[in-house]
């Protein structure tokens, strides 16, 4: 394991911004802590670069000890790059300069080669000499992440780092930044709010709620098996519908029994809270069970439908767009999820 | 408009270039045998010293309450801007008064010590380097702590990540960064430093300032006073020049507040070591020459507190707001000329009129009563010796025409950067509602410039108040002020009776720190 992080808490003024933490990544693995605003996850982040303190527990990397109450190695003797949300470039200093900048320690011959090798894998080969506020916000990045990447750090932090991006930008370059992490074999923490992000650049993702790790797994689990009904509600889409557990992978609604392989502990009676994802209800003309069409949003592909049961109980639905169906009709369904995900209802 | 208006500026520097242009030989021959290699030494000296300390004290203090942690950061935060209340040449009387041979410091250590024991000369070249950088250290503060708390932690974080630890990445990167401001406050350091005529008066320390006074009032030679101003204004170009290159690199730099910004925590001794120098610099410059002001102030209340104090009292306000008022009006009018045409030649005369901040108050005073003399004289010359002439030549019309030629600046700012919030589509937005032209004005722009206006008004109020070289030459017979006055005791070795006076104008100095105390404090 090359980080290994141990019940890390950070308090701010009697808060605490994470609490109790633990997780473990593997050496060249890309992992990613996603949650709200306000969920802790930058303050876990810059807890590992060394740029705070922290109140209990342990972070190792690389087996050196880096930070526990009373003892911290600065983080500049860390060995760990990161990239800033704002990129915190140096303004006064130009791209190849930027990137030079952490190569203090080799000889000027040695950091030329090392600055025009970096500025190859990022692309920025044509753009040595201009200056910050001369690029776009992309380039900006890049020239952030081949900074970052410059000492060849043991750990490389990444901190939101397409959210100045617009949407289109985000994706090209998250797919761009992924190929040179895995291609360098880098380890890497990256910190978003975006679960699209997370699922497109991790290995394991980690969903966290008020300064707690709710979930530490791969990004399929994440979404087919997730933890708490916290990580089912703010990862994907979905509903819940309440019901009642009658056998093994089995749960009782109106709708009928709903079965499939069960995810999380089920005890047969009792009351629970079910997981419907948009992709779990399907269109069946076939189908008894009919509801109204109430909305529906195209999305190019697909097409997100609300619907509304005789009872009042709202679905979402995904289906091809190209049968696209009138808001107002009425259509068959069935309920056909690949994993029973459900909570306790008092939860 | 503009052009009019950029007239009380442009007149000056029109004359003082034209009297170069035609340089009386005999006067210059003189000058350059003379005063000018004294002058000119004196001066360089005194500018490079003042720019070497103030950017230590400017940018040290400034790196210590912007970017670390100290007990007491959050006091010396504003009050280390305190000193700006205290014009030079009160500090100047204060310290020569407390320090020289006769003063209370010397003749204590006389008792003690015995008759020997004595300090080094306050009245020195060292003196006035001190005293003037203690006083004019805030310019390079104010600048450099913004320009530090506003590149933000992060680039300090991002230089420790690469492997530079905290000391290293002061010099690599946080100096670097805030280098334009720093420059923009030594050149406005630099720039004061030449004005400054009252300072370097008090410490007998001849500078061009002294010598064009001295050639004006001395030897009554109007071509001496002239061509000295023309030596003294190219050096001024020089720190000009300096401030406008300084401010086009400052456009490009990130300015990313500092978001939860994490400050450098300090070592125990060098922690303390901070709260020390801070409280140092605002002792000496500040506290401690308030408290020798107010002692000296009321010892002398029971003799000088009377009528002819009021009368200075009661001349320095009607100057300073009779001249605040005009200034209002003259940049209000200004900022609308350049609003509402935009060419380049509006917008050129716009900025030749506020240069008058950079010229020295004695060049603008001889500036402004050379050409004002002649068109009397030109006038005598038509009309015969008539009721037109006390109307120019010494009188207030003269002295009011300088102070709004040299304080435009302070008033234009302020109510320039007002009215560039009210875009034009603020006003679209009105026309669409139906509003327009005065009611336009009335219902719009006026409440929104209010704050714009009252601002400009009070900084020029201040300045008018602290001023004392363009008083000094220009004023007419009889209108002495506060300033005046600090200065005529000073000259005469009453440093002790120049307190009453010089308590007047640190208070009233008091008002624009206060306000910008507040706005850092409201930004912070």
């Amino acid at each position: 394991m090359l980080l290994e992080v141990d019940t890390l808490r950070r308090t701010f003024g009697g808060m605490h911004a994470v609490e109790d933490l633990s997780l473990r990544l593997a050496e060249g693995s890309i992992g990613c802590l996603l949650g709200p605003s306000g969920c802790g996850k930058t303050t876990a982040l810059r807890c590992i670069a060394g740029l705070e303190t922290v109140d209990a527990g342990e972070i190792r990397a690389g087996g050196k000890l880096l930070s526990r109450p009373g003892r911290l190695v600065p983080p500049e003797d860390r060995g760990i790059g990161m990239v800033f949300q704002d990129y915190a470039l140096f303004p006064h200093l130009d791209v190849a300069r930027n990137i030079g900048f952490g190569l203090h320690r080799l000889d000027a011959g040695a950091r030329r080669r090392r600055v025009a090798e970096l500025l190859t894998l990022v692309g920025l080969d044509a753009y040595a000499q201009r200056f910050p506020h001369e690029l776009s916000g992309g380039q900006q990045q890049r020239v952030a992440l081949a900074r970052a990447l410059g000492p060849r750090p043991q750990l490389v932090l990444l901190d939101e780092p397409f959210s100045n991006l617009d949407v289109e930008l985000r994706e090209r370059l998250s797919q761009q930044v992924r190929a040179i992490l895995t291609r360098l074999g880098t380890t890497a923490l990256m910190v978003t709010h975006d679960q699209h992000e997370a699922f497109a650049l991790a290995d394991v993702v980690g969903v966290m709620r008020q300064g707690k790790l709710e979930q530490w797994s791969s990004p399929v689990d994440v979404y087919h098996r997730p933890a708490t009904r916290f990580v089912a509600d703010f990862v994907g889409a979905g509903v819940f519908v309440s019901g009642q557990v009658v056998g093994p992978g089995a749960v009782r609604t109106e709708m009928g029994v709903v079965q499939g392989s069960s995810a999380t502990g089920l005890v047969t009676g009792h009351r629970v809270n079910l997981l419907l994802r948009p992709e779990d209800v399907v269109f069946d003309a076939a189908s008894l069970l009919t509801a109204r069409v109430a909305d529906r949003s195209f999305r190019g592909a697909d097409d997100l439908y609300t619907l509304v049961l005789p009872s009042g109980l709202r679905l979402l639905s995904l289906a091809r767009s190209q049968a696209q169906l009138p808001v107002g009709s009425t259509v068959g369904i069935r309920i056909d999820p690949r994993h029973v995900v459900a909570y306790p209802a008092h939860a | 408009m503009a052009a009019l208006l950029a007239l009380p500026a442009a007149v000056p520097l029109i004359a003082i270039v034209f009297a170069t242009l035609t340089p009386d030989t005999e006067v210059w021959a003189h000058l350059a045998r003379y005063v000018l290699p004294r002058v000119i030494g004196n001066t360089l000296a005194l500018v490079g010293g003042v720019l070497v300390l103030t950017a230590v004290i400017g940018v040290g203090l400034a790196w210590l309450t912007a970017a670390c942690e100290f007990p007491g950061r959050r006091f010396f935060d504003w009050a280390l801007m305190l000193p700006l209340a205290v014009p030079g040449y009160v500090l100047a009387t204060i310290a020569v008064g407390f320090l020289d041979f006769a003063g209370p410091l010397q003749s204590a250590l006389r008792a003690v010590l015995g008759e020997s024991a004595r300090l080094p000369p306050i009245r020195s070249g060292g003196g006035v380097v001190i005293v003037m950088s203690l006083a004019l250290y805030p310019y390079v503060y104010l600048l450099a702590r913004s320009a530090f708390a506003t590149q933000g932690a992060r680039v300090l974080e991002a230089a420790r990540t690469l492997g530079h630890p905290p000391r290293r990445a002061f010099w690599s990167v946080s100096v670097p960064i805030a280098r334009p401001w720093i420059v923009i406050g030594l050149a406005l350091v630099a720039m004061e430093t030449l004005a400054d005529f009252g300072t370097v008066a008090v410490f007998n320390y001849d500078t061009f300032t002294t010598a064009i006074y001295r050639a004006w009032f001395g030897f009554f030679s109007v071509n001496a006073a002239l061509e000295l101003a023309a030596v003294l204004l190219l050096l001024v170009a020089l720190a000009l020049a300096a401030e406008r290159y300084a401010r086009s690199g400052a456009r490009f730099a990130v300015e990313t507040p500092a978001r939860g910004a994490t400050r450098l925590v300090l070592g125990r001794r060098a922690r303390w070591f901070a709260t020390g120098v801070a409280a140092g610099v605002l002792l000496i410059a500040f506290a401690l020459p308030l408290l020798q002001l107010l002692v000296w102030a009321v010892q002398h209340a029971p003799r000088d507190l009377d009528l002819r104090y009021f009368g200075l009292v009661g001349r320095s306000l009607a100057l300073a707001s009779l001249a605040a008022a005009l200034i209002v009006v003259a940049a209000l009018l200004l900022a609308y000329a350049t609003r509402c045409d935009g060419r380049r030649a509006t917008r050129a005369l716009a900025r030749l009129a506020t240069l008058g901040y950079a010229v020295p108050g004695t060049v603008l005073a001889v500036g402004v009563i050379v050409p004002v003399a002649f068109a009397t004289r030109a006038l005598e010359a038509t009309f015969g010796p008539s009721s037109y002439v006390p109307y120019l030549q010494g009188t207030l019309v003269t002295l009011l025409l300088a102070y709004v030629a040299r304080f435009m600046f302070v008033g234009h700012g302020a109510i320039d950067s007002g009215l560039q919030r009210i875009t034009r589509s603020i006003d679209d937005a009105a026309a669409g509602l139906g509003v327009r032209r005065l009611a336009l004005l009335q219902r719009v722009h006026l409440p929104l410039l209010r704050s714009g206006l009252a601002a400009g008004a009070t900084l020029a109020f201040v300045d008018v108040m602290k001023e004392m070289p363009i008083t000094l030459i220009a004023r007419p017979f009889g209108w002495d002020t506060l300033a005046v006055r600090v200065f005529e005791m000073a000259s005469e070795g009453e440093w002790e009776r120049a307190a009453l006076p010089a308590v007047a104008i640190v208070l009233v100095g008091l008002v624009p720190v206060a306000i910008l105390t507040r706005r850092s404090v409201h930004a912070a």
